[in-house]
């Protein structure tokens, strides 16, 4: 269904709001007939992506194509784009009819015509009857048909879709999306979806875009962005992970949790810091010693409907998630193994905190805007400019923001199996990678602390 | 284009809006009787305003303190009466919430002369001697509604439990009030003091027909009769003009601040 | 205690001091001066061409304040809402500053101004007067009003193929319509039952409605004023029916 033209094509797009990088050097191309979908936490830039191609803001750099041709100065009335908007924003001086009529009419359209197109949107829609009604007397999910149906009837070469279904609750949400997903099909124009919601974007997407801070993490059909997510933010995203370190010992050959596994991943050299990801479902229980990688302790159990998830504590004394459709009891010992296709490997971002500087004099270095003691740096002068590295484990966090020299806010966490790993955003808007076994939650406030002897200094432009 | 047309028009209304305003200070810097007639520059007016020293200023000082005593008095007794009559009112229910609410809007929608005239007749009705009292009464009467307004909001805020939660930690009714309720609503009662207040500094009409025939003057009555007789005093312009910067200042102040509590919470 | 029992003081002192008053206009409307039960009042203002001239003036002055402020105030609150043409908040401060200021100062302020310039004082003066005296409570409302819209609704119009022409008229206006009649209550109300401000803006020449109240009052003809005030109450009544509740404008102030 979905062919090989391209419709839209985003290159090197970048936009910041006063200062703040939003969007940065996104490459996107979207199929004609294709259901994307931009999947990502809030503040990805997911919806300013979505309003650059519907025209409401302008990129500050780069380009959007539509049919291979540069769309920027046209402005959003004139581009064959509709959006449905994230809280409908149905006109309430209007009722449902003229709503639905406002595009056509614009265009003086013959109003019989009108009369013609904006019942068979209501159908499609199905909202017969409902053509006289005060739009604000409609309930959520009647608004967001309404709101599709005013954007549908305009005959739009593409559909753009602003979280449509945030608003509803879940049983009319799950209703919606396989109306949404049949209208898609039905019509085969090209659908732009925005969502935070993996779940939605992996039941209704031929392809899906994973954003997080303003890039693009990975695109990919959701079979692919499931199954082999290309790092642990992708993976811990959508749906349940066990991510864990881990170190390529050579090709097709791993080591993590304290034990080596065969795997199908090469390339990455030997002896490489690496993450694995391991899903809940893909750890299997065994009876069989021989078959038997690493036994656990189980730690919980839980029902959850169609299986149990239980977390275990392994030999080694890592947590793992792992669901199965038998229970076993708390407290019993069991032996577990992982298949070798099961195990994604994933390149590490990075293995330390690697933060530009200044030298203020021989044993103070700026940092992140915050001044740190250093061990004496001889040939380094006061004002050199300097690459600092401190391993996640050495930036010490203190409870209360005023306490440290930095303060910050945690931004994201990854449980490793033994280990909390951490991105703190400092104020001045950089990030810290922190491994800390204290327990923290989103969006604490911190005092961040450097060790004058975790900081390891060298000079920059030095190898 | 659009924006130097857009920036036009907008100072052109303004320089509309304050040339009186303008003229009025420019000239308050003159010794002259007549407006108008520039007789070089002197703050002989600020310096009469302020000793006293000028034809009938016994009267516009007392006119100017009536008004502040009025204004501070009535403001204050509406804060009261209004805060508790606002959590009477939330905590009311069906029709004797909208009976309560729409009677407390008739005096927002009352013209100034009606409620003149009908308190002027509730006065006489009672055989009530008018004088401070009756007119403190009735600034009351319009200012209260305005408290009113500016606490319900805090209390539709407010967690509901939060009074229970007090109570069962061992608080009376009056200390929970105190120490827990008003806290709370202070924002709301501070806002319907300052209401009452300018709209009694306001206050022309109701004044006039409610303060008897005592000789009664607030500071608009003072300039009304003033004017009758021919011409302002001059020492009305300084006034004026302090008056004026007092209030653009007062404004100024609370919009920035206020600009600056709505930053800092966009920032978080 | 109840703490719904809380609004019975106020409960009290608005039947005292609002309720009767009202109740009080209405009787002393219907009675003559030794307290009987009489229409006279009321056909006497039917017969008086005096009193008919000045209601019928009122009128037309109010109408024509309001629709000027209307036709002045609504680009400019357009202009002060707008991000892009107007990013400091001290503009709408002067804008709104003029409402805390005593109107009869004002008003003698502009009087005095036309004074100098030798202006003749009229009916001219007295519209212009006006309309500098309540121009900002036009712009405050509609203001309110647009910086408040939802932006969302002026994207999905343009969205649908609306140029921005057509996105100000055909979703701007019609939404902003609350804060234009919160505007005109604002504006309309007290310019029909204002006094004091004609007499110094015309020198005495035009007469105002509230003035003739005033002016009854004053001389003890109380029924008669009564009456006269029952008659502005009616209208009122009706405008505020038109165009909804003053409450919401003056709710927007605070």
């Amino acid at each position: 269904m979905a062919g090989e033209e391209h419709i839209i094509d985003l290159r090197h797009v970048s936009k910041s709001f006063s200062g703040k990088v939003v969007l940065d050097d996104i490459n996107l191309y979207i199929r004609k007939g294709e259901f994307v979908t931009l999947l990502g936490p809030s503040g990805c830039g997911k919806t300013t992506t979505l309003r650059l191609i519907a025209g409401f803001l302008a990129p500050d750099e780069g380009e959007i194509l539509l049919d291979g041709k540069d769309i920027s100065g046209i402005p959003p009335h004139k581009r064959p784009f509709n959006t449905v908007f994230q809280r409908y924003a149905l006109f309430p001086h209007l009722d449902v009819y003229d709503n639905i009529a406002f595009g056509l009419k614009l265009q003086k359209v013959p109003s019989d015509e009108i009369d013609k197109r904006v019942r068979k949107v209501l159908k499609m829609v199905s909202m017969t009857d409902y053509e006289d009604r005060d739009v604000e007397s409609l309930s959520g999910g009647q608004q967001q048909r309404v709101a599709i149906a005013r954007a549908l009837v305009n005959q739009p070469k593409i559909l753009l879709l602003d979280e449509p279904l945030a608003a509803l609750d879940l049983k009319m949400r799950k209703d919606m999306q396989i109306e949404l997903k049949e209208m898609h099909d039905q019509l085969g124009i090209t659908f732009i979806y925005v969502t935070h919601d993996q779940e939605e974007a992996l039941t209704l997407s031929d392809t899906i875009v994973v954003m997080n801070e303003g890039r693009i993490q990975q695109i990919g059909t959701p079979t692919d962005i499931y199954n082999e997510p290309v790092n642990s933010f992708v993976a811990d995203f959508i749906g349940e992970s066990n991510i864990l370190n881990a170190t390529m010992i050579r090709d097709h050959r791993v080591s993590f949790i304290g034990h080596e596994f065969d795997c199908v991943d090469e390339g990455f050299g030997e002896g490489v810091p690496v993450d694995v990801v391991v899903r809940p479902e893909d750890i299997y229980f065994t009876q069989d010693p021989a078959r038997a990688q690493f036994t656990a302790k189980v730690n919980s159990c839980t029902f959850k409907g169609v299986h149990y998830e239980m977390y275990v504590d392994t030999d080694n004394g890592y947590e793992l998630m792992i669901q199965d459709y038998d229970a076993y009891p708390v407290g019993s010992t069991v032996m577990l193994y992982i298949e070798p296709d099961d195990i994604q490997v994933m390149v590490k971002e990075r293995t330390c905190n690697t933060i530009e500087g200044r030298m203020k004099d021989a044993t103070h270095v700026e940092l992140l805007g915050g001044e740190f003691e250093c061990l004496p740096q001889p040939g380094l002068e006061g004002g050199e400019e300097v690459i600092a590295e401190v391993a996640f484990d050495k930036v010490d966090l203190l409870d209360h923001q005023d306490e440290g020299e930095l303060a910050g806010e945690v931004h994201f966490l990854l449980y490793k199996g033994d280990h909390y790993h951490l991105t703190i955003l400092t104020e001045d808007g950089d990030h810290l990678w922190v491994d800390t076994d204290d327990i923290w939650d989103k969006g604490d406030l911190v005092g961040i602390d450097l060790a004058k002897e975790d900081i390891k200094i060298r000079r920059k432009n030095e190898a | 284009m659009k924006k130097f047309l857009a920036q036009t028009y907008i100072w052109i209304l303004m320089v509309l809006l304050y040339a009186p305003l303008l003229f009025i200070a420019v000239f308050s810097f003159t010794e002259s009787k007549v407006l108008g007639n520039w007789t070089g520059f002197s703050t002989k007016l600020y310096a009469n305003l302020f000793t006293g020293r000028m034809q009938g200023s016994a009267s516009l000082i007392s006119a100017v303190e009536n008004t502040l005593l009025i204004a501070l008095v009535s403001a204050f007794v509406s804060m009261v009466l209004g805060t508790v009559a606002a959590i009477g009112i939330h905590n009311l229910t069906g029709r004797k919430k909208r009976a309560l609410t729409f009677v407390n809007n008739i005096p927002m929608i009352n013209p100034d002369v009606i409620t003149g005239v009908s308190l002027f007749l509730l006065f006489i009705f009672l055989h009530f001697s008018q004088g401070y009292l009756s007119v403190i009464l009735s600034h009351i009467s319009f200012g209260t509604p305005y408290v009113v307004l500016s606490v319900l909001p805090k209390l539709r805020q407010m967690n509901p439990n939060i009074y229970e939660a007090a109570l069962d930690l061992g608080a009376t009714p009056g200390q929970a009030l105190r120490k827990v309720l008003v806290p709370q609503l202070r924002p709301g009662m501070v806002s319907g003091f300052l209401l009452a207040f300018t709209m009694s500094l306001d206050d022309f009409a109701v004044t006039f027909f409610t303060r008897g025939t005592i000789g009664l003057e607030t500071l608009s009555t003072y300039i009304y009769a003033d004017a009758r007789k021919g011409g302002l005093t001059p020492e009305l312009r300084p006034l004026m003009t302090l008056i004026f910067l007092f209030i653009l200042v007062l404004l100024l102040v609370i919009n920035i601040r206020q600009a600056r509590i709505q930053k800092e919470k966009e920032n978080l | 205690m109840k703490r719904s029992h809380w609004s019975i003081p106020y409960a009290v002192f608005l039947g005292i001091f609002v309720v009767l008053p009202l109740l009080l206009v209405l009787l002393y409307a219907l009675q003559d001066g030794q307290g009987h039960f009489t229409l006279a009042n009321i056909t006497r203002f039917f017969s008086d061409s005096d009193a008919l001239g000045t209601f019928a003036v009122s009128l037309e002055i109010a109408i024509e304040n309001t629709l000027i402020c209307i036709l002045l105030g609504y680009p400019a609150a357009w202009i002060l809402a707008n991000k892009e043409l107007n990013r400091s908040a001290v503009t709408i401060v002067l804008f709104i500053l003029p409402m805390w200021i005593n109107a009869l100062m004002r008003t003698l302020a502009t009087a005095e101004l036309f004074n100098m310039f030798g202006i003749q004082l009229g009916k001219g003066t007295l519209l212009f007067g006006m309309v500098y005296d309540y121009l900002p409570f036009m712009i405050y409302p509609i203001y309110n009003v647009l910086s408040k819209m939802d932006k969302s609704y002026a994207e999905a119009a343009q969205d649908l193929g609306a140029t921005p022409w057509k996105v100000f008229w055909k979703v701007t206006v019609p939404l902003s319509m609350p804060g234009v009649s919160s505007g005109i209550l604002m504006v309309f109300m007290p310019t029909v039952s204002t006094f004091a401000i004609s007499e110094f803006l015309t020198n005495n020449k035009i007469k105002l409605f509230g003035t003739i109240i005033q002016e009854n009052i004053n001389s003890s003809m109380w029924n008669y004023g009564a009456a006269l005030a029952l008659i502005m109450l009616v209208i009122i009544g009706i405008s505020t029916m038109i165009t909804g509740d003053r409450k919401d404008a003056e709710e927007a102030l605070i």
